[in-house]
């Protein structure tokens, strides 16, 4: 498939003039599928089928599937049908098809954090995020690609190859979450999961031009999450519109007894503050250590407008300063890989998934340290070894104990900001998406990836990135990042709709109208036979 | 590595006499709580391998601990007990090292912010150089803290270690029993007396825990584990010396062993003017000596950080005083009250529970029998039984019901002394209650006085000379006369009432 891609090239969305129903269903929003399932103008299978179709059509360009699980997917959109027929009241977004990043526990499909060392391993349990996704009728269409264990910015470090943007099948869609992203901005799924550690959610969300949001910590289960850093880890949801994330943020959120970190509080109203859409009276802060040098003068460019157009809608702009964050990479960078170091000492291939060396030649721990040689990649082994030597004894103190140091520093700033301002806004992203083995060699541009979404990582704070228009320069989306303080996920909503309104109603439309292909790439058609499960590239 | 066969051997008395030893006891004890540390499986000893586990236990990617409320329970139990302070908030910690029995590749424990810190228990040993003085000992407890049993490793092959095994099975049925760890501070000053005071320790730990009613303290099942530490500096230094560590040490008798054993190979060294080796060391059950495992220079850097999954245990001070309120009575204060109540003397205590006997004896003397009796049945013929055949006395099959049953048989008059070891070795054989057996086997005594005055004048007449003793007064030769009618009867005889036949008839 990489052959026939050539830089530039975007994959188009379907048609838009309706030439086939198919095509029509694709582009319609999570919200408006579930309506006209509910409502019985379409069936949930119909949907379900159409979806597959484009991933049939699309996703030999895109790779943002390692697996696809059509039967089951067929299975699951029937028993929505079959209790919309019974007369059941169906929930907010039953029926509606759904791409789950690989790095969540599901019983019925491979789960390989897109990494070699899983090998064949099938989970004998579902994670609440799934199982939850499962009680509210929401189709599974497969698992999307990765960074390998979540560890990435750009899907470049998969075992299974990247991922690619929609917009420019030579970019990267963003990472770790990018199959996700990737899938939902080529209109494979409406609705996407991600987790998001250190902007995993929200730097994919940003770069292919749709919405992303990172939960508070401990607003959304990390049970069968497979761990990266796990003071860090949170599942959130990936969608077109804001008020499609917002549906599927309360169908995964709650408290989650088998989750010790998980908060035990009501979650907060997201929908209702979605559909809300008023910023008039809201204090806004922005965040100047958060933009300026290093920062793509379009990406720039746009925030500023964002920063304009809030201020027209009745918002009150101030500047709030936020001295600490300038050490939250360095920090990072020191937690997630202590964390990860210890996270990932499972994979020994004494119980499941890849092991290599097991001839009778080698004793238990060669057969360990030869799986862990083979089945990991280089970045895992990278990060594996930085924390490993960051939690070492001797070294502790001045690395790890320090980087929980300014992990403290980093929360008061928020709190500071947090009693001046309502909300705080900076662009998601330094710059739009970089193409394709643009960073794979250089470790440190890569993690620039996550400079400005690292910060409510480290403090467990909700942040949402919403797209805010194209960069002049390069024709690419930009993200407009929204924080919220810790449970006032509502309010990142509440700013987001408002300046989600304001731009589709300046733009006649949503910003995805704007990829545009390549003549001749025809839109895709629903196949007339069925899918075979299984996809090219996965885990074969 | 230095080797034992090239030094000249120190005797027990010999090394403590020139040199001072210091002891620490870590001991590790698997909570009786129904299910494990941080998932609902049943934490229970036994079953088929590997089916008492779940994701969590198994460690299985994405899966995530739940702290046992139970536990922490428990652990604030031992704790109090052990005149322990309470952590507002403590805080699991990870420990980080690769073990095939170890699921996640590292163990959930506490490290620096255990849950209890800083208590104390008194014990007393006797030092046979001063007559059996009981010499009163203060231990005192540098924490307690919580964790994560592993699972267990069966190496198939020639060594039984993992080393040079042909394969290795593991059964993580055993992986996330909640485990207890009491770490004493050195004691010093035990001079010769520190292998006792290190298995009295333990005793009196062993049977803290039991009436605390937190684990089963089975120590040849595992359930009570324990490490000591040893070292040795001379008489008088003000420094102390190079501590080595025996792992799993697995009975009271063990431990005593282990301490000595240690004592004279470290005397030995520095002796010969060499350096003991910090390391771990395994205690062979069969030579009653050490061999070396791990040396600190080998010895892992266990990465500890704090556990992320879970958020601190910060104990309610109301929490915190329920637990302390519902302390029963301690074994040191019961032992005390059932002295007193009984009217024993501190030796004959010190033994009842050398041999396991004080709740047996208890039981038994709440089940009617007299304190001396109890003592004298259980302490006599059941403990030799129990010798022979190398059980605990608590193993045996009767039950301190039926030995208060066998001592009333006693004073009624039933049976006598000899009838009565007849009837405790019928119930030992499972022939029923000691009724049944007195039944059963005919051991009734015979104090029909026609029956036996046939006998007796068939013994007087076959013991002419002494008859003439006691004729001319000698009343204590008619012991061997009874002698011989007990021979006669088979034991049944009632020995007083002969008594009494045979001077009736030769006064
Ligand atoms: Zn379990």
């Amino acid at each position: 498939m990489d052959d026939e891609t050539r830089p530039g090239e975007a994959m188009p969305a379907p048609d838009r003039a309706g030439r086939d129903r198919a095509s029509e269903l694709t582009r319609m929003t999570a919200a408006e599928l579930a309506a006209a399932i509910a409502g019985g103008q379409v069936s949930a299978l119909e949907v379900t089928d159409a979806h597959l179709g484009r991933i049939d059509a699309a996703d030999g360009q895109l790779h943002a599937f390692l697996h696809v699980a059509a039967d089951s997917a067929r299975a699951a959109a029937r028993a929505v049908d079959e209790r919309r027929a019974a007369g059941d009241v169906l929930g907010p977004l039953a029926g509606v098809p759904l791409a789950l990043k690989d790095v969540f526990t599901t019983t019925d499909m491979p789960t390989t954090c897109a990494s070699r060392i899983l090998g064949r391993w099938r989970p004998p349990y579902d994670a609440t995020v799934t199982r939850r996704l499962r009680q509210a009728g929401v189709v599974l269409l497969g698992k999307t690609n990765m960074d390998e264990f979540a560890m990435g910015s750009s899907t470049e470090n998969s075992a299974f190859g990247p991922s690619r943007n929609p917009w420019d099948l030579a970019r990267v869609p963003g990472g770790s979450s990018g199959g996700s992203s990737a899938a939902v901005a080529g209109f494979e799924a409406p609705l996407g999961i991600g987790t998001d550690t250190g902007g995993s959610i929200r730097q994919p969300a940003a770069v292919c031009g749709i919405v992303g949001v990172k939960p508070t910590y401990g607003g959304s289960s990390r049970y069968g999450v497979i761990a990266f850093a796990s003071s860090l880890d949170t599942p959130g949801p990936l969608a077109r519109t804001v008020l499609d994330a917002a549906l599927l943020h309360e169908a995964i959120s709650g408290h989650d007894p088998c989750d010790s970190t998980s908060v035990d509080a009501p979650v907060p109203p997201v929908v209702a503050a979605a559909r809300q859409a008023d910023v008039s009276g809201l204090r806004i802060g922005v965040v100047p250590e958060l933009s300026g040098e290093g920062y793509q003068p379009g990406v720039l460019a746009r925030f500023n407008e964002a920063v304009e157009l809030l201020e027209s809608l009745g918002a009150k702009i101030v500047e709030v300063s936020c001295p600490h964050f300038s050490y939250a990479l360095p920090a990072y960078y020191l937690i997630a890989p202590s964390e990860c170091s210890s996270n990932l000492a499972r994979f020994d291939g004494m119980r499941y998934g890849l092991r290599a060396g097991d001839d009778g030649t080698h004793s238990a721990e060669e057969v360990m340290s030869l799986t862990r040689a083979a089945g990991f990649g280089p970045e895992v082994k990278r990060r594996i070894m930085l924390g490993t030597y960051a939690l070492s004894s001797g070294y502790y103190d001045a690395y790890y104990g320090k980087a929980q140091q300014v992990r403290t520093l980093i929360t008061r700033d928020f709190e500071a900001a947090f009693e001046q301002v309502d909300v705080l806004i900076s662009p998601t992203t330094p710059t739009t998406a970089f193409p394709i083995g643009e960073r794979a060699d250089d470790p440190m541009a890569m993690y620039l990836a996550d400079l400005c979404t690292i910060p409510s990582n480290l403090a467990g704070n909700a942040a949402l990135s919403l797209p805010c228009g194209l960069a002049p320069e390069d024709g690419l989306p930009v993200g407009l990042q929204i924080m919220a303080p810790v449970l006032a996920d509502d309010r990142v909503y509440r700013v987001a709709a408002a300046v989600e309104a304001a731009l589709t109603q300046r733009r006649g439309g949503p910003l995805l109208d704007a990829i545009r292909g390549p003549a001749g790439l025809p839109a895709p058609v629903l196949p007339t036979t069925a899918r075979a499960s299984g996809h090219g590239g996965s885990s074969a | 590595m230095t080797d034992q066969a090239t030094m000249n051997l120190v005797s027990f008395e010999d090394a403590v006499s020139r040199y001072d030893p210091l002891i620490g006891l870590e001991t590790h004890v698997e909570l009786g709580t129904l299910t494990k540390m941080f998932c609902g499986c049943p934490a229970r000893f036994g079953g088929e391998p590997n089916s008492l586990v779940c994701p969590v236990c198994l460690g299985l990617p994405g899966s995530l601990p739940v702290t046992n409320r139970m536990a922490i329970e428990y652990t604030m139990k031992i704790g109090l007990a052990l005149n322990c302070t309470i952590a507002d908030t403590a805080r699991f910690a990870r420990k980080n090292y690769f073990y095939p029995d170890m699921p996640k590749d590292y163990q959930i424990s506490q490290y620096d912010e255990p849950l209890c810190t800083d208590g104390w228990l008194d014990i007393t040993v006797h030092d046979p150089a001063a007559g059996d003085e009981p010499r009163p000992f203060r231990v005192e407890i540098e924490r307690v803290h919580l964790e994560e049993d592993t699972g267990k490793s069966m190496h198939v092959g020639s060594t039984g270690r993992i080393h040079g095994a042909e394969y290795s099975l593991v059964d993580y049925n055993r992986a996330g029993i909640p485990l207890v760890e009491i770490v004493t501070k050195p004691v010093a000053g035990t001079g010769a007396l520190a292998p006792e005071v290190a298995r009295t320790y333990v005793a009196e730990l062993r049977d803290l825990l039991r009436a605390l009613g937190v684990s089963d303290v089975r120590m040849e099942e595992g359930s009570l584990r324990c490490d000591v530490n040893t070292s040795l500096a001379p008489r008088g230094a003000s420094a102390w010396g190079t501590r080595t560590e025996t792992k799993n040490v697995n009975s009271l008798r063990s431990v005593a062993r282990a301490v000595r054993s240690e004592i004279q190979r470290q005397a030995a060294l520095l002796d010969a003017g060499q350096r003991v080796v910090q390391e771990t060391r395994h205690f062979n059950e069969e030579t009653g000596t050490t061999s070396p495992g791990r040396s600190k220079e080998e010895a892992q850097d266990y990465r500890y950080f704090p556990e992320p999954d879970l958020v601190p245990v910060a104990p309610s001070r109301d929490w915190v005083e329920s637990v302390r309120a519902q302390l029963p009575e301690l074994p040191g204060a019961r032992r005390a009250r059932l002295q007193r109540e009984w009217g024993l003397s501190e030796l004959d205590m010190a033994a009842l529970r050398n041999a396991g006997a004080l709740d047996l004896v208890a039981e038994t003397i709440a089940a009617g029998a007299t304190p001396a009796d109890a003592r004298k049945w259980w302490l006599s013929e059941l403990l030799r039984t129990a010798n022979k055949s190398g059980a605990e006395l608590g193993d045996l099959p009767i039950t301190p019901a039926d030995v208060a049953r066998v001592a009333q048989l006693v004073d009624s008059g039933v049976v006598n002394d000899r009838l009565a070891r007849e009837v405790i070795e019928g119930v030992l054989a499972g022939e029923g209650t000691p009724d049944e057996v007195v039944t059963g086997r005919g051991l009734v005594v015979v104090s029909d006085d026609t029956a036996l005055t046939a006998a007796v004048d068939e013994a007087i007449a076959a013991h002419p000379d002494v008859a003439e003793k006691i004729r001319s007064g000698k009343v204590a030769a008619a012991g061997a006369l009874v002698g011989a009618v007990m021979k006669a009867t088979g034991g049944k005889a009632d020995a007083s009432r002969v008594r009494e036949l045979i001077l009736g008839r030769l006064s």
